[in-house]
């Protein structure tokens, strides 16, 4: 049974669908309106609020905090300044992901560190050794995303915080907001200009009517789930247990993916001192990975064709579909989408897809399955860059 | 303890005096009788060989210290009975001054106003049953057979590096599974009945084990005993029939052998025979660390800061000392780090040494030679039992299982003429207290072990000179045994064989490539039996010979 997170007494009396998801245990809003059309166009066009309390959280405190951050993910944390935050897997032993999330320093010995699945025990085992303490703050810190162009805007109308305006991506500022202190993250799962707030639990409340009554004037709509989720195809970003499988979880050794394998060769540090799967993937980045991780792209007329053969308009689901479908190549399966949605920015049908590395080029055209009128169809698709949707304000 | 002579005579040069090579073959961490063996065969195998013991006399937890002037202590084990014959004979330890007294006797089980004289020589122990139950002396030379029979499937798994299991399935590792292969076919060849039997016996109890066979409770306490030897179990507990088996691997009962001067003359045979070959010893200087880089050990740094480089290093040093301080788990995989601190330890073993004035006066004893092997205090496994549960509550045995033995009347150079030394092994004495510290609980824990005694020899408190009690803290802080494990770690059926130390890394190669297990932590396990030592070597020299 789920339980509420800080902000439910909000959330539940705007949610106007009563459908919630399951989020790690907590309720978590699918869409607050009876589509979440508009709540997706908030965060692309005004700003829109989420509730991302769910997400786990744990501080990494002591002498040798840093080391121990270092020996959790494949990242050279040596690199990273104190007020920066940097997006990292980490991995098993056998160099296959564990799960992703963003480590922030908070101070030369303090950092945090935000999971998809519980890591404690997986953290403190990492931490074996080091003078260093991994503290579960999951529980304890409520959190906001405030994400879309409006999104900085509405946070200076709070008052906001020392440096917010100038605030680089991936790097954190501490605010006030109602007297509540807030850490202010530019971050987010949407690839667009965006901010996550953290706050003690008990000041959730007052910080949520704060936020909502300074973005009544830009737009400011809470958002859910489905919303979130085609943003987050739109700016490429993997979810745990529908683009991978957590190595913890995994059934077989075939579901398991290096960072390599993810596309995500560009977070680990081979040369940068020994981190959990250093040697596996010193082994695997000599070889070379057998998979990729890709974006796909339908173009709009070869939906139109595929449908049309069955004299029906293109149905594409509103929402992001976690359905996994094979990709083709020839009569040869070479790979599968696991993600996918119609963009309502590009106009487009993308999809997050797994392919065998001789088809993983940009251009590469593929066949990506689609069921249509109970008939099993294929439709072109192109490899095609990520992120698919990439405003230049996400950075600016 | 400063003041600790060795009480034998071994070549080993005054620490600090001789210059170390900065470069060896092998670095042997320990010299107790498992790291002095494995010394001795790779020594003998012509590698250059250093051994490094953080303690000032030799032996670990085999040694003997003179702790009371005059009088030789055995710290640990009291005496030699398990150590292999092969071993003894193939590093010519004879030779180079190792001396072993036999007793006549097995035990001397106690009870209240009861006496059971359990002889060597089957024919005597017969006629000593049959007081006690004539049911029981028609069975005992079946029994004697039968334990023979499973204790020599036993001996020949022993000697043997224990197979590689993995997942790469059975056919690769067809060679190595060749010696093992041998074991089953003999096994075999007994037919399927002795097959059933063995397996049978592996997760028995000891207690269901004898109540097979006898009915006598004196009988059976006496024999029960050496089932709960260097476990945290009691003999109801599934796999101490095992353990019963694993201490008659050299007959039984087990032979009670005391090297002459004490039981670290032991090791001072091994360190001559050792050093004869040229291998060096540097006792009080500790290993601090071992020297990793690219996943390998290369070498180690000592306290007095000095490095020195090798090619491979031989840990006679319990496994989770070896990899979690010595190697750090920084080095290891997560899954290496999880196993290794997941081995259970749980000492449950103390000694009490004691300087007498005279030999004290056992009631029922009718000849002094009935003193001279184990003198058992374990009337019945219901009492061996009842030792164990306080232990499992974290107390001392209110009524412990004792283990004593005076070598004094064997070996006249442990103590003055006239005098001897009373040594007690104490179970249960669980490493953990529910409430207090070994610290503050020892002098009342060696009274109380001297009142039990005494109520079967009441002369004893006024025949002590002096009383030495150590505690499974001391055998963790001064004698590098973790939680007072005697055996490092629980002879368990899950952490024997392949699953000793740790699942994967039974064949005496560690987690870190070059780095290698030698000591009690490795298979077989505990005990005075040079076994895991000297199939250490064995590994050891393959590997080299290969780089």
């Amino acid at each position: 049974m789920p339980i509420p997170t800080p902000f439910h007494s909000r959330t539940s009396e705007l949610n106007q669908t009563k459908e919630w998801r399951e989020w790690s245990g907590y309720w978590s809003a699918a869409t607050y309106q009876h589509t979440h059309e508009r709540e997706y166009f908030a965060i692309r066009n005004s700003a829109a609020l989420i509730d991302v309390s769910p997400l786990f959280k744990y501080d990494i405190v002591g002498p040798q905090a840093a080391a121990v951050v270092d020996r959790i993910v494949p990242r050279d944390i040596t690199r990273c300044r104190i007020g920066q935050i940097l997006y990292s897997p980490w991995c098993d032993d056998d160099g296959k992901v564990v799960d992703d999330g963003t480590v922030w320093r908070l101070a030369e010995d303090r950092f945090r560190v935000t999971a998809a699945d519980a890591s404690l025990r997986w953290f403190q085992d990492c931490g074996a050794g080091f003078e260093a303490e991994v503290v579960d703050v999951s529980h304890s810190i409520a959190a906001l995303a405030l994400q879309g162009p409006n999104a900085r805007k509405i946070l200076l109308e709070l008052g906001g915080a020392e440096g917010l305006i100038d605030l680089p991506y991936y790097h954190l500022t501490q605010g006030e907001i109602g007297g509540a202190a807030v850490t202010i993250t530019r971050t987010g799962y949407t690839g667009d200009l965006g901010y996550e707030l953290w706050m003690d639990s008990a000041d959730a409340l007052e910080v949520w009517d704060r936020i909502v009554l300074a973005g009544a004037d830009y737009g400011l709509l809470p958002a859910g789930l489905a919303a979130l989720d085609v943003a987050r195809i739109e700016a490429g970003l993997l979810l745990i247990e529908v683009d991978y499988i957590s190595s913890l979880k995994a059934l077989t050794e075939s579901r398991k993916s290096s960072p390599f394998e993810l596309g995500l060769g560009w977070t680990v540090a081979l040369d940068a001192g020994e981190f959990v799967g250093r040697r596996a993937l010193l082994d695997q980045a000599a070889r070379g990975s057998e998979w990729s991780l890709v974006g796909l792209e339908v173009a709009w007329s070869d939906l139109d064709r595929l449908y049309a053969a069955f004299d029906l308009a293109p149905q594409v689901a509103g929402r992001a579909s976690r359905d996994p479908a094979p990709v083709y190549v020839g009569q040869r399966q070479i790979g599968q989408a696991t993600s996918m949605t119609f963009s309502p920015m590009l106009k487009t049908y993308l999809a997050l897809a797994t392919l065998e590395r001789g088809y993983a080029d940009l251009g590469q055209t593929v066949e990506l399955e689609m069921t249509v009128e109970y008939q099993r169809t294929r439709v072109p698709a192109r490899v095609s860059r990520k992120p698919f949707y990439d405003p230049p304000h996400k950075r600016s | 303890m400063d003041e600790a002579r060795p009480t034998w005579r071994a070549k080993i040069p005054d620490s600090g005096l001789r210059l170390m090579k900065s470069e060896y073959d092998v670095v042997v961490i320990g010299a107790g009788h498992n790291g002095l063996v494995t010394a001795a065969y790779l020594a003998r195998a012509g590698r250059r060989v250093l051994v490094v013991e953080a303690r000032k006399v030799v032996g670990g937890a085999a040694a003997t210290e003179e702790i009371f002037p005059g009088y030789r202590f055995d710290i640990g084990a009291s005496h030699a009975g398990l150590f292999r014959a092969e071993i003894q004979r193939e590093l010519r330890l004879e030779e180079h001054g190792l001396e072993l007294i036999e007793s006549p006797m097995g035990a001397l089980g106690l009870a209240e106003g009861k006496i059971l004289r359990l002889w060597r020589d089957p024919e005597a122990a017969q006629q000593e049953i049959e007081r006690h139950s004539s049911v029981d002396a028609s069975r005992y030379r079946d029994f004697l057979a039968w334990v023979e029979d499973q204790a020599s499937l036993l001996r020949g798994a022993q000697n043997q590096v224990p197979p590689e299991l993995s997942p790469e399935g059975l056919f690769n590792n067809l060679p190595k599974l060749v010696p093992w292969l041998r074991l089953a076919l003999r096994l075999r060849g007994r037919g399927r009945r002795a097959v059933t039997e063995f397996l049978r016996t592996i997760p028995i109890s000891a207690e269901q084990l004898l109540d097979e066979w006898f009915e006598s409770p004196l009988l059976k306490g006496t024999l029960a005993s050496s089932g709960v030897e260097g476990t945290m179990q009691g003999p109801k507990a599934s796999g101490t029939g095992l353990m019963l088996l694993y201490q008659a691997t050299n007959g039984f009962p087990a032979p009670v052998r005391y090297p002459r001067g004490g039981t670290g003359a032991l090791a001072a045979a091994l360190v001559n025979a050792a050093t004869e070959r040229g291998a060096e010893i540097q006792t009080g200087e500790r290993v601090e660390k071992i020297l990793i880089s690219d996943y390998r050990a290369h070498g180690v740094v000592l306290s007095n800061g000095q490095k020195i480089r090798c090619r491979a290093i031989a840990s006679s040093a319990d496994p989770r000392h070896t990899l979690l301080d010595l190697v750090g788990a920084q080095d290891l995989e997560l899954r290496v780090m999880r196993r290794v601190r997941n081995i259970r330890f749980r000492g449950s073993t103390a000694k009490v040494n004691l300087a007498l004035d005279g030999l004290p006066k056992f009631e029922g004893v009718q000849d002094v030679r009935e003193l001279t092997g184990r003198i058992l205090i374990s009337p019945s496994t219901e009492y061996l039992e009842r030792a164990y549960d306080d232990a499992k509550y974290r107390r001392w045995s209110r009524a412990p299982y004792l283990d004593m033995s005076i070598p004094t009347l064997l070996d006249d150079t442990r103590a003055p003429e006239g005098k001897h030394v009373l040594s007690v092994t104490v179970r249960y004495a669980p490493y953990q207290l529910e409430q207090r510290d070994w610290d503050k609980e020892r002098e009342a824990f060696g009274d109380h072990v001297v009142s039990t005694i005494a109520r079967y020899a009441t002369d004893l408190p006024d025949l002590i000179l002096h009383r030495q009690v150590i505690t499974p803290l001391d055998y963790e802080r001064e004698y590098g045994l973790p939680e007072g494990s005697i055996y490092h770690g629980q002879m368990a059926l899950d952490q024997l064989l392949t699953m000793r130390p740790i699942p994967g890394f039974g064949r005496y190669r560690s987690p870190v490539e070059g780095l290698y297990f030698c000591g009690a932590g490795a298979h077989p396990g505990g005990g005075v039996t040079g076994l895991p030592g000297r199939n250490a070597a064995r590994i050891i020299a393959r590997d080299l010979r290969r780089r």
